[in-house]
C-alpha cells in the first residue's frame, strides 16, 4: 500500500511537469497559427493602423516569451487570466460550461460504462453465439456511423418524429436537475451510443484473451462453470485494459464531444474551444487545453493506478 | 385567415424586394396596424462566439448585430423599404455634400433616464475616429474631418471631402448611439435608447431581451421578451423551427429548403439583396494582367447553373460587378453576359493560350454553398479549355492567409445601401480591399464626381457607365446575388416590407416583427 | 496463400460474409474508373433526382452522379483509412513495446511524451496542426496518424506491461535475447489480439474522423468523394425522414463490420480456444 501511495505522489509530480510541457506545445502551436486576434475579430474590414493599435491594446507587440511568462505564471498562481477578446475574466467564461460538460461527461458515462462493460462480458460468456454477434453487430454499426450522424437520427426519431425530447438543449440557468437530464436526454444517448462499442469490443477482447491462460484452463478442467470462469478468474485480471479503454473514453467524453456539442447547441467547453482558436484567443485556448489536460492526466493517474493495483505482480516488483 | 395565409404565399415565392413585393401586395391591407404587442420570440442566429461583446466597434457577426439594433439606435436607417429613415436624427440638410448638420431627435432618454443630447452622438462616432481607435468601421469614417456641436440638439460633421451618400454610411451597424457616462466614458455595457434593455448576455450560448416600456418609436418593440439563441449549425436551427423550439432563424439550409417548405408551420422568406461572391484575380499578375483571359474566365460561368444548383433558385444572375437588381442606381439596360464556353476559348486564342490551369481559393465559411459553387465553375470552364482547380482552404484563417494574398481567389461582399461604399472600398485605387488589384483611370474620375454630383439623372448615368467599365475591364468574376433565406414559425408577422440589406428584416426583426 | 485459403474455407460462415465484402469493396476500389458510369465530379442531371437506371443510387445535392460518387468514394476512403492506421500502429506499438521492454527512463521519456500529446484535446489538436500544415490529403494523414498513435502506444504498453512480468519473457531475457527479437516473438503474439481488435475499429474511426473535421470546415479536398464528407453533406436531410444520406453511412458501417468479423476471426483464432 505505501509502495502504492509513493507512486501516487511520483506520478502526480508528473503530471505536473506533463502540464508544464503541454502548456509549451500549445503555446507554441498557437504562435506559429496564420493570422492572430486582431485579424480575427477586425476581420475582412481591419486596416493596418486598425491592427497595430488593436495588438497595442492587448500587449501582442511583446515578444512571445514574456506573454508565455505572464501568462503561465498567473496561471500558477491561480488568476486563469482574461480573454483576449472580450476582457472578460476566463474563470467566468467557462465556470458554466465546465460544468455543463462534466454534467453531460457524466451522465453519458453512468450509462455507458455499466453497460459496455456487462455487454463485453455477456459476449464473451456466450462467445461466437446468436446473441454475441447481435450485439456485436448493433454496437459496430453505432460507431461505423458519425457522430453528428448519430445525432441527427435521434433528432429525427425522438425530437421531430416522436416529439418526446427537444432537439437543442436550451438550458436556462435555474433549470432543475429533472429538466436537465430531459434537456441533455438526445446528446447524452449519441455519446453513450458512440463510446459503448470501443469499451465492450475491448473488454470481450481481453477477456477471451485471458480464457487460453493456463490457469484458466486449470479452472476450466477443474470443472468451474463459464459464468464463474469468466466472471472470478478472467474479470480481474482483465482490468488493466479494461480500465485503460474506460480511462480513454471517459476523456474524449469531456474533451472530445464538440460535435455533439454543435447539433445539440449544448453550451460546453468544446464549443468555446473551436471558437477561441478560429477567433484566435490564445489565452482561453491555452487556459482551457490546460484544464482539460489536467483533467486528461488525472484519469490516466486513476487508470494506471487501478491497472497496478490490479496486478500483484506489477504491485510487489522490485 | 384566409387572406393571411394568401398574403404569406407571396413570401414563399419569393418577392424581389421594394418594387415587386409593393407590387404585389399593392392591394392588400397594410399590416403593420395589425401589429400586436407581447409574447416571447426565440430567433437563431448563426455568426458570432463567445467572445463577442457589446462594443459596436469590434461588431461583425449577426448575435452582434442584432442585440446591438434591439438595445440601440442609429442616427440613419435603413427602412424595411430599403429606404434612408431618420431615427435618433429627426432631420440632416447639406449645402454642399461636404458640411452636413444633423439634427436629434427631441425627448428621447436613454435606459439609465438620461436624456439624448449631442454630446452622446459625438461620443459615439468618435469611438470609430483617431489614431488609437481599435474601431472596424475606421474607415467608413475615415473622410471625416471634424465632428462639432451645435447647441444640445445639432451635430455637425465636415468632410474633407464631399459625399453625397454620407447619411447612408451612418446607418451602418457599427455607428450606434450610446450614453456618456458622468465620468464622460461612453457606456459600451448595453445601455441604449432602444426597444429592449438586457436582461441577460451570455454570448455564443443565449441573450435574453426586455421590452422597454418607453421606446420612442412607434409600433416597434412588440415582443414582451425576446430570447436570441446562437446555432451555428444551420442543420439543427432548421430542426428547432420545425420542433417549435425556436420561432425564425437566420438562415436555411439550401438542402433541405423543399422539405422545410413543406411544412404547414413553417414560414421561408427568401428575399433577394446585394450579398454576392467574387472570384477575384489579381489582375496585376499574369496571367490575369490579360485582359482576354479575365474576359476567357467570365464566359466560362455559366451562371444561371449556378444560381439553380448552389442557391436552388434562391438568386439573381450577376453581371461581373456588384452593383445588384435590388440596389440603387443598377444599370438595368447594361447587356447580360451569358455562357459561352466558345467565347472563353476564343479569348483564351487571343492571349496566345491553348489551354490554361488556374487554382482558386473557396472556404465554406465564405457562405452556405462556397466550396460547390467553384466545384460546379471547374465543370462549366472545361469544355472551354479552363482547367479551375479547386483549392479548399480551412475557415480559420482564411481572411488573413488566403483572401488577397493568392493569385485568383473568392470573396464574399454584403450588401451595401449605395454603389460609392462598395466601388471606394473594392474597385479603387488604393482601396482598402481592393482584391482584384483593379486599376482604371476613367473608373476613378467617375467615382470622385459621382460623389458630389447632386444631380441624380447624371448621378445615375456614372454609376452606370461604372457598371460597364468593371463588367468588361474588371479582374472579378461576380456570378450572381444570393437572396438572404431565412424562415420563421407562421405565428410571427411582419410589416408589408421586408428589407433587403441584411437577413431577418434588416437585421431588425426583434424590433419590427410580433406575435400574432 | 492456400493455407490461408483453406483456414478460410474452415472459417466462420461470419468471417467469409468479412471477407468477401472486404474483397469485394477492394476491387471497387482498384477498378473504380472502369466500374464507374460517370465522371468523379462530373454533373450529370438536376440534384437530388430519383434511383433510375441512368442514376442508379440518383444524384446528390449538385447533380453529380450518386453511384460514380460511391464507387469513387471506395478508393479515397479505404486507401486514406489504410495508410494512415498502418503507420499509426506501426509507430504505437512499436514504441509501445519497447517502452514496456526497456522500462526506466526510456519508458519515462516516450510515456511522457505521448502523455502530452494525447492530453491535449484530440480535435483541438488536429485544428491547430491542420490550420497550420494546411488541410491536404498529406498532412491529414499525418495528423491522425499521430494523435491514433498515442492511443495505440498506450494500448500496446498497458498489454505489453502485463507480459514483461511473465515467465517466459524474463527467461528470454535471462537467455540473453536481444531487444528486437523479445518483442518481436515474445511480446507481439501475446499482445496481438487487443492490438488487432482495437485495429479494426480504429480503422473505421479514420473516416469518422474525417467526416468529423469536415464537419468543422477541414478535410477532404473536393471534388474528391469520400463516404465521411458525403454523409455530413446530406446528413442533415435526415431529420426530415429523407434517406439519402444513410447510403454512405451504410458504405461505412457494412465496411466496420466486415472488418471487425475478420478481426473477430482472427481473435478467436489467436486465442487457441476451441469451444
Amino acid at each position: 500500500m505505501q509502495h502504492l501511495f509513493r507512486l501516487f505522489v511520483q506520478r502526480l509530480a508528473l503530471g505536473l511537469l506533463t502540464l508544464f510541457a503541454v502548456s509549451l506545445v500549445i503555446f507554441l502551436s498557437i504562435e506559429l497559427l496564420p493570422g492572430d486576434v486582431a485579424q480575427q475579430v477586425l476581420g475582412q474590414s481591419a486596416t493596418p493602423e486598425n491592427l497595430a493599435a488593436f495588438r497595442r491594446e492587448l500587449g501582442l507587440d511583446q515578444p512571445a516569451y514574456t506573454r508565455y511568462l505572464s501568462w503561465f505564471g498567473g496561471f500558477l498562481q491561480g488568476d486563469l487570466g482574461h480573454s483576449l477578446i472580450s476582457g472578460l475574466p476566463i474563470k467566468e467564461l467557462i465556470a458554466e460550461r465546465m460544468y455543463n460538460t462534466f454534467f453531460l461527461a457524466g451522465f453519458a458515462a453512468l450509462i455507458a460504462v455499466p453497460l459496455a462493460v456487462v455487454l463485453g462480458v455477456v459476449a464473451a460468456l456466450y462467445r461466437d453465439t446468436t446473441l454475441d454477434k447481435t450485439i456485436n453487430v448493433v454496437a459496430l454499426t453505432a460507431i461505423s456511423v458519425p457522430e453528428f450522424f448519430v445525432g441527427y437520427i435521434l433528432v429525427w426519431l425522438f425530437a421531430v418524429e416522436l416529439g418526446l425530447f427537444p432537439s437543442i438543449a436550451n438550458l436556462s440557468e435555474d433549470a432543475s436537475l429533472g429538466d436537465r437530464i430531459y434537456r441533455t436526454f438526445l446528446p447524452a444517448m449519441t455519446l453513450t451510443l458512440i463510446v459503448t462499442a470501443h469499451m465492450m469490443r475491448m473488454t470481450r477482447a481481453s477477456l477471451i484473451n485471458l480464457l487460453a491462460l493456463p490457469y484458466l484452463e486449470m479452472a476450466r478442467l477443474k470443472g468451474a462453470s463459464q459464468r464463474r470462469l469468466i466472471v472470478i478468474h478472467a474479470l480481474p485480471n482483465a482490468i488493466a485494459p479494461i480500465v485503460t479503454v474506460i480511462a480513454i473514453n471517459l476523456a474524449y467524453l469531456i474533451v472530445g464531444v464538440v460535435i455533439v456539442e454543435v447539433v445539440f447547441v449544448y453550451p460546453g467547453m468544446g464549443q468555446l474551444l473551436v471558437d477561441s482558436v478560429a477567433k484566435r484567443d490564445f489565452t482561453v485556448v491555452q487556459t482551457a487545453c490546460l484544464l482539460f489536460a489536467a483533467t486528461y492526466i488525472l484519469f490516466n493517474l486513476a487508470s494506471d493506478l487501478i491497472s497496478i493495483a490490479s496486478n500483484p505482480r506489477l504491485l510487489h516488483r522490485k | 385567415m384566409t387572406k393571411y395565409t394568401s398574403n404569406l404565399s407571396i413570401g414563399r415565392r419569393g418577392f424581389l424586394a421594394g418594387s415587386a413585393a409593393v407590387l404585389g401586395l399593392s392591394n392588400m391591407p397594410r399590416r403593420a396596424a395589425a401589429a400586436t404587442k407581447g409574447g416571447t420570440f426565440r430567433l437563431a442566429v448563426s455568426q458570432g462566439g463567445t467572445s463577442d461583446t457589446l462594443n459596436p466597434a469590434e461588431a461583425s457577426g449577426s448575435q452582434q448585430i442584432m442585440v446591438g439594433w434591439a438595445l440601440r439606435n442609429n442616427l440613419t436607417e435603413i427602412g424595411s423599404d430599403n429606404k434612408l429613415k431618420p431615427e435618433l436624427a429627426v432631420s440632416w440638410s447639406s449645402d454642399d455634400a461636404q458640411t452636413w448638420v444633423f439634427k436629434l431627435r427631441p425627448g428621447v432618454t436613454f435606459h439609465n433616464g438620461k436624456s439624448l443630447g449631442a454630446e452622446d452622438a459625438i461620443a459615439s462616432l468618435n469611438l470609430h475616429r483617431g489614431e488609437d481607435s481599435t474601431s472596424g468601421a475606421k474607415a467608413l469614417l475615415a473622410g471625416v474631418s471634424e465632428i462639432t456641436a451645435e447647441g444640445t440638439d445639432t451635430v455637425k460633421i465636415t468632410l474633407s471631402a464631399p459625399n453625397a451618400d454620407f447619411p447612408f454610411i451612418l446607418s451602418d451597424y457599427h455607428f450606434q448611439i450610446m450614453p456618456v457616462g458622468a465620468d464622460g466614458a461612453l457606456d459600451l455595457s448595453g445601455t441604449g435608447t432602444g426597444g429592449y434593455t438586457l436582461e441577460s448576455w451570455k454570448p455564443g450560448v443565449k441573450t435574453v431581451l426586455q421590452r422597454n416600456p418607453d421606446y420612442w418609436k412607434d409600433g416597434a418593440a412588440n415582443f414582451d421578451r425576446v430570447e436570441l439563441l446562437l446555432i451555428s449549425d444551420s442543420g439543427s436551427a432548421t430542426t428547432a423551427l420545425v420542433t417549435g423550439e425556436i420561432d425564425a432563424v437566420q438562415s436555411a439550409e439550401y438542402k433541405t429548403l423543399g422539405l422545410l417548405g413543406r411544412d404547414k408551420n413553417v414560414e421561408i422568406e427568401s428575399i433577394s439583396g446585394g450579398f454576392h461572391p467574387v472570384f477575384a484575380m489579381q489582375s496585376s499578375q499574369a496571367p490575369f494582367s490579360d485582359k482576354n483571359v479575365r474576359l476567357a474566365l467570365k464566359y466560362g460561368v455559366d451562371r444561371e447553373a449556378l444560381v439553380k444548383q448552389v442557391l436552388r433558385g434562391h438568386g439573381t444572375i450577376a453581371n461581373d460587378h456588384p452593383i445588384a437588381p435590388s440596389m440603387p442606381y443598377f444599370d438595368a439596360s447594361l447587356e447580360q453576359r451569358a455562357y459561352d464556353p466558345d467565347k472563353a476559348k476564343f479569348h483564351l486564342k487571343e492571349a496566345g493560350l491553348d489551354s490554361l490551369a488556374v487554382s482558386l481559393s473557396v472556404s465554406d465559411s465564405l457562405f452556405a454553398g462556397a466550396v460547390d459553387s467553384v466545384t460546379l465553375y471547374r465543370e462549366h470552364a472545361a469544355p472551354a479549355g479552363i482547367d479551375v482547380q479547386v483549392a479548399r482552404e480551412p475557415g480559420d484563417g482564411y481572411w488573413s492567409d488566403v483572401w488577397m494574398k493568392k493569385p485568383f481567389f473568392t470573396g464574399s461582399w454584403g450588401a451595401r445601401p449605395v454603389p460609392d461604399m462598395i466601388f471606394a472600398t473594392a474597385y479603387s485605387k488604393g482601396g482598402d480591399w481592393n482584391e482584384s488589384q483593379f486599376s482604371n483611370d476613367t473608373f476613378q474620375q467617375l467615382m470622385l464626381a459621382a460623389r458630389s454630383e447632386l444631380d441624380e439623372a447624371k448621378r445615375g448615368q456614372m454609376y452606370g457607365d461604372m457598371q460597364a467599365i468593371l463588367r468588361d475591364e474588371g479582374g472579378s468574376v461576380i456570378p450572381f446575388f444570393r437572396n438572404f433565406v431565412f424562415a420563421r414559425r407562421v405565428d410571427i408577422s411582419h410589416g408589408e416590407d421586408v428589407a433587403s440589406n441584411w437577413a431577418l428584416d434588416g437585421y431588425k426583426a426583434i424590433e419590427r416583427w410580433w406575435k400574432a | 496463400m492456400n493455407a490461408f485459403l483453406y483456414e478460410l474455407r474452415r472459417a466462420p460462415l461470419s468471417a467469409k460474409f468479412g471477407c468477401t465484402v472486404v474483397l469485394f469493396y477492394i476491387a471497387v476500389a482498384i477498378f473504380a474508373p472502369v466500374l464507374a458510369p460517370f465522371g468523379e465530379s462530373e454533373v450529370v442531371g438536376y440534384e437530388y433526382q430519383a434511383w433510375s437506371t441512368e442514376n442508379w443510387l440518383g444524384t446528390d445535392s449538385l447533380g453529380r452522379d450518386m453511384a460514380t460518387r460511391m464507387i469513387y468514394g471506395a478508393r479515397n476512403t479505404i486507401g486514406i483509412a489504410l495508410v494512415t492506421t498502418i503507420i499509426a500502429f506501426a509507430a504505437g506499438s512499436a514504441a509501445g513495446f519497447f517502452a514496456a521492454v526497456m522500462q526506466g527512463w526510456v519508458d519515462q521519456a516516450l510515456s511522457r511524451a505521448v502523455d502530452v500529446v494525447i492530453s491535449i484535446p484530440t480535435l483541438i489538436f488536429a485544428l491547430l496542426l491542420l490550420t497550420i500544415f494546411g488541410a491536404s490529403v498529406t498532412s491529414l494523414v499525418g495528423v491522425i496518424a499521430l494523435i491514433y498513435a498515442t492511443f495505440v502506444y498506450r494500448i500496446a504498453r498497458a498489454v505489453a506491461m502485463g507480459i514483461v512480468v511473465m515467465d517466459y519473457v524474463e527467461a528470454a531475457q535471462v537467455r540473453g535475447e536481444g531487444l528486437w527479437w523479445i518483442m518481436r516473438k515474445e511480446i507481439l503474439p501475446n499482445a496481438a489480439p487487443p492490438l488487432v481488435a482495437e485495429f479494426g475499429l480504429r480503422f473505421c474511426f479514420v473516416f469518422l474522423t474525417i467526416s468529423g473535421l469536415s464537419f468543422l470546415g477541414l478535410g477532404i479536398q473536393p471534388p474528391a468523394a469520400d463516404w465521411g464528407s458525403m454523409v455530413r453533406e446530406n446528413a442533415s436531410l435526415i431529420t426530415f425522414g429523407d434517406l439519402t444520406p444513410l447510403i454512405p453511412a451504410a458504405a461505412i458501417g457494412l465496411l466496420t463490420v466486415a472488418v471487425n468479423f475478420i478481426v473477430d476471426w482472427m481473435l478467436h483464432k489467436a486465442s487457441g480456444l476451441k469451444t
